[in-house]
């Protein structure tokens, strides 16, 4: 054990209730071990609630107030973290052990300089003098990659986008070169390319400085490529320990291999349903015996409630090395292969979906029959720089001139990294913003009725039915609730403003969708604020149904979700829709949801549609650099997928100024003086019915 | 039931008794803080000794009896002395306070009705209707209150409902403001883009979400601008700007009284002061209470519960 440079064991925290009242006592980590070698990189993971943070936090003493370390130890280095006080703490933050939060721009001092920042953990712990603090710092910023950092080290940190703040507080954590950098969720509000360049970075500076790692994420495809071994949490205990192979080759705890399961990636198609894991968490604050999964667990015996299953290894040994889980009907050794063969069948064995006639979810309504035709859409914000500002014409081009369709009863994804317009694009789509040109039409029922007039430009009456028919779902469905109405105001305000039914018949409808989107109906008498947060994207989808509008514009609806929780609303998007017919215009950053889920697919950068098809083939075989980089950057749930060679580097221009020609050719490694000069006009290179925008699209793979 | 296998995700939202509303969840924290609790029960105590004190001890408070004037307390049948008047002082403390409380009340409420509406309108609608809305204000605000007050309340006769009309149209200003800003920030909150998408308009969005949602900054104003309107009446009748007598009423009290300083007459200024003071400090206290109620701890109150 000696060789230990961070070992946790049988960690307990508790947070007293406010009032003092016992029974309401959270049990926040409710037995955590965990065993680091130095140099190890150890990822931490589960759902959120699970208590990775609040690890992260007792190993540097940082729990938040009333919290306290109830039982367990905590060594790190020889020393008792758990039971040291306050100054031996300071001398190991940010010293010996560095730390990453999640939100770069909440871990930064807007007010303090970078250098200042950077440097400050060396004048606090090392002594040094400030020029040498500042030239260590400005040395620091150069190795975590930051462009001119001698410059850079009197900038503010809203000069900075998110990668580079990022890359500043790594640069904190690592200054005074800890032995252990905890790094919570680094990457989580970052885009995909950043991520994968940040994690990069953390890699290499782990190899360089010697250091041990622990990351903290609930990304099983972060986990996959980046550490050694893996400490699976759930309800505030470790589970299961395994190296990072092993485990996602064969998780031998049946929470992990539901978690897996549900991984949408891990799903053939939309036609197949996403496995789920029933129910939800248990609540931190319910004292609980046997095994904390049972309840949710399809594999759960009359042991399983009453004894605790303990945490062991497969060949008995305590070893650090050895595959420890903490199951009493642990998946088989040997049945690896079985279990990624069906995980379906075997994680549920009641299968929640009855896969009534396995039709592909749109054979009947693969047909031409459009129901909203976009051409040529284009939003410009000006920017607002002062009263005369507008005439000058500066302007934040977010969405340029995109064109598209989508049918009745299909599913259209739209990807891309934060700021490329999809978000803007759907707005303009359910008629919250007003186009600065380019039309958006609807076909079928809805062409009769509005013709070729632009949702924008509807007159009220024309437009209040308009907005019967295309609804929008959202990413926060909880921000989109009114806190102070119950479920049954919420749920019966779209019907009442289009003045369907009478009450009673509004009432009865309300009982429907709640039905629809299986919750209970006692829900009624709720506020959004009991429910959790796949509940409540439950409501979102039963209000935006509760006019069976024939268009669902979804925001992100899930990227707010623990993966479990995440295919249970996929699940159900999947079968209203194959039930009712609705169309969806998906939005997400997240390629394999929309892999998943959607039948077509457009890839937008910087406000241009570049690539657009149906979602098999783009995916198989992308035509556009960008999401071929997009795709090769993207982690996967799998430790056997090699990082590409040449992930996507640099960063998205501003949309303000964007590049002349083809948006995407500073990033682009093809890029010619062509794409400078001309701008790359839609075509279809490769098949009928999948366009690309590039001057020298890729040769499509051949089958 | 095709999403069977989803229903149980909902097994934690038991159809048990329905939550409790707004109301209940910030009355069970305001009950629990201090203060307010004590604001509450002295002004339930003064309504009670204004409104139902006359009804046990009544007495004489239209005709004046000089022989009997300016008695100090403890003197047989007046346990608080008489007026220059002759009027009994305990019995003019609480017919006054009817009229201070009464007018407070109501011009506080009418104020903070306008006040809410109007600014709710203006933050929620914006553009120029917010700016020719919100200029009016400024407008009226440069003027000072007090001096809008004397000015209004020597051109009209005042009676109760004047008194109260005039009060409120110089306080509704304060809430007007407070709810515009509230509504500009509402009005960008994703439930309202929900509603709208709907296809509701903007009365809905104003009295459905964005007043509701502000209750909290609306009823705590309430009770300030009740405290404040009941001062104004105090500074208005001590300038002799009130009700004419006999009807009296706090603040036309303590001017009576401030005539007799000198020779010492304490007795027809501290009861009334006191009063006043009494009054207002409840309001304002209440008011604290229930600007905790309606916010954090509310809150805290309904994530846990």
């Amino acid at each position: 054990m000696t060789d230990s440079l961070l070992r946790v064991d049988d960690l307990h925290v508790e947070i007293p209730d406010r009032d003092g009242d016992r029974r309401r006592t959270a049990h926040a980590l409710d037995g955590v071990s965990l065993d680091l070698a130095p140099g190890e990189a150890l990822g931490l993971v589960g759902e959120s609630g699970c208590g990775k943070t609040m690890t992260a936090l007792s190993v540097l003493g940082l729990l938040p107030g009333g919290a306290r370390i109830t039982g367990g130890s905590l060594t790190f280095a020889g020393t008792d973290l758990a039971s040291a006080p306050e100054p031996v703490l300071r001398g190991v933050r940010g010293n010996t052990i560095g730390m990453v939060f999640q939100d770069p721009l909440t871990s930064l001092n807007p007010t303090m300089t970078i250098g200042a920042q950077v440097a400050e953990p060396l004048l606090l712990h090392k002594g040094v003098g400030r020029a040498e603090a500042w030239r260590r710092a400005e040395e620091m910023l150069r190795l975590v990659g930051l462009p001119q950092p001698g410059e850079r080290l009197r900038t503010y940190p809203h000069q900075l986008s998110g990668g580079m703040r990022q890359r500043v507080a790594i640069a904190m954590a690592l200054i005074c070169e800890p032995r252990l950098l905890i790094a919570d969720e680094p990457t989580t509000a970052l885009d995909v390319t950043t991520q994968a360049q940040i994690l990069e970075l953390i890699d290499s500076l782990r190899a360089r400085l010697g250091m041990a790692l622990i990351l903290v994420t609930h990304d099983l495809g972060v986990i996959a490529r980046r550490v050694d071994r893996v400490a699976v949490m759930y309800a505030g205990r470790t589970v299961e320990r395994a190296g990072v192979r092993a485990l996602f080759a064969a998780p031998r705890h049946r929470y992990t291999q539901a978690l897996f399961a549900a991984l949408p990636e891990r799903a053939a198609d939309a036609s197949q349903p996403l496995a789920t894991i029933p129910g939800l968490p248990p609540s931190p604050v319910a004292r609980l015996t046997g095994c904390r999964f049972a309840p949710r667990c399809g594999f759960a015996s009359e042991r399983c409630e009453t004894a605790d299953p303990p945490l062991e290894g497969t060949d008995g040994g305590a070893r650090r090395e050895a595959h420890a889980f903490a199951c009493f009907h642990p998946v088989a050794a040997d049945a690896d292969a079985d279990a990624h063969a069906d995980p379906v069948a075997e994680v549920v064995p009641a299968a929640p979906v009855p896969v009534s006639a396995p039709v592909p979810a749109s054979a009947s309504v693969r047909t031409d029959d459009v129901l909203l035709r976009v051409t040529g859409l284009t939003k410009d914000y000006p920017l607002r720089g002062g009263p005369f500002a507008r005439r000058r014409g500066a302007a934040v081009s977010a969405v340029a001139g995109v064109s598209l369709s989508v049918r009745r009863g299909e599913t259209f994804g739209i990807v891309g990294e934060s700021g490329c317009g999809k978000s803007t694009l759907g707005r303009l789509v359910v008629g919250m913003e007003t186009p600065t040109a380019g039309s958006i039409r609807f076909g079928g029922r809805l062409g009769e009725r509005f013709g070729e007039r632009d949702p924008a430009t509807l007159d009220r009456r024309a437009r209040k039915a308009h907005r019967r028919e295309v609804q929008l779902m959202f990413q926060d469905s909880y921000a989109s609730m009114d806190p102070r109405m119950r479920v049954a105001a919420i749920l019966r305000e779209p019907l009442v403003i289009q003045g369907i039914g009478d009450p009673a018949g509004q009432r009865a409808r309300v009982a429907r969708l709640l039905d629809d989107v299986g919750l209970e109906r006692g829900a009624v008498d709720r506020y959004p604020h009991e429910f959790s947060g796949g509940q409540r994207q439950r409501l979102g989808l039963a209000r935006g149904r509760a006019r069976a509008p024939s268009l669902v514009v979804a925001d992100e609806p899930v990227s707010a979700l623990d993966v479990s929780v995440q295919a249970q609303i996929l699940n159900l998007m999947r079968e209203l829709q194959r039930e009712k017919g609705v169309a969806y215009l998906f939005i997400s950053h997240d390629l394999a949801v929309v892999r998943y889920l959607a039948d077509r697919v457009g890839v937008m950068y910087l406000g241009k549609m570049v690539e657009t098809g149906p979602a098999a083939t783009v995916f198989a075989s992308p035509l556009h650099p960008y999401t071929r980089g997009l795709l090769d950057t993207a982690d996967h749930a799998d430790p056997g997928v090699r990082p590409s060679a040449a992930p996507l580097g640099g960063e998205t221009p501003s949309a303000a100024d964007p590049p002349s020609g083809c948006r995407f050719r500073t990033r682009c490694p093809h890029a010619r003086d062509l794409c400078a000069r001309e701008e790359p006009l839609p075509a279809e290179p490769a098949a009928p019915g999948h366009t690309v925008a590039c001057h020298f699209p890729l040769t499509p793979y051949s089958p | 039931m095709t999403a069977a296998g989803s229903v149980n995700a909902s097994a934690s939202v038991s159809a048990a008794a329905a939550t409790p509303g707004l109301a209940r969840r910030a009355l069970s924290v305001f009950t629990r803080d201090k203060p307010a609790l004590t604001g509450a029960v002295v002004l339930v105590a003064l309504m009670a000794f204004c409104f139902l004190g006359p009804l046990i001890r009544p007495t004489d408070q239209t005709h004046t009896d000089l022989s009997r004037a300016n008695l100090p307390p403890g003197s047989p049948g007046h346990p608080l002395g008489t007026t220059d008047l002759g009027y009994d002082m305990l019995g003019r403390l609480m017919t006054g306070g009817q009229t201070s409380l009464e007018v407070g009340l109501a011009a506080g409420l009418l104020a903070t009705l306008i006040g809410t509406v109007y600014g709710a309108v203006a933050g929620y609608f914006g553009g120029w209707l917010d700016a020719a809305m919100m200029r009016i204000t400024d407008a009226v605000l440069a003027i000072p209150a007090l001096f809008l007050l004397v000015v209004v309340a020597t051109i009209v006769t005042p009676s109760k409902a004047v008194l109260i009309l005039i009060i409120a149209s110089v306080a509704w200003l304060s809430p007007a403001r407070l709810l515009r800003g509230e509504a500009l920030a509402l009005r960008g909150r994703d439930y309202v883009h929900a509603m709208r998408l709907m296809g509701g308009g903007g009365a809905r969005a104003v009295f459905r979400h964005i007043v509701p949602n502000a209750i909290g900054t609306v009823i705590v104003n309430a009770t300030f601008q009740i405290a404040d309107a009941i001062l104004y009446v105090a500074y208005l009748s001590f300038l002799g700007l009130s009700i004419p007598p006999p009807a009296a009423d706090w603040g036309s009290m303590l001017s009576t009284g401030i005539t007799y300083t000198q020779v010492g007459y304490w007795w027809l200024i501290f009861p009334p002061g006191i009063a006043v003071v009494l009054v207002v400090a409840a309001f304002t206290f209440i008011g604290d209470g229930l600007r905790d109620a309606f916010d954090a701890r509310l809150q805290r109150l309904g994530r846990n519960g």
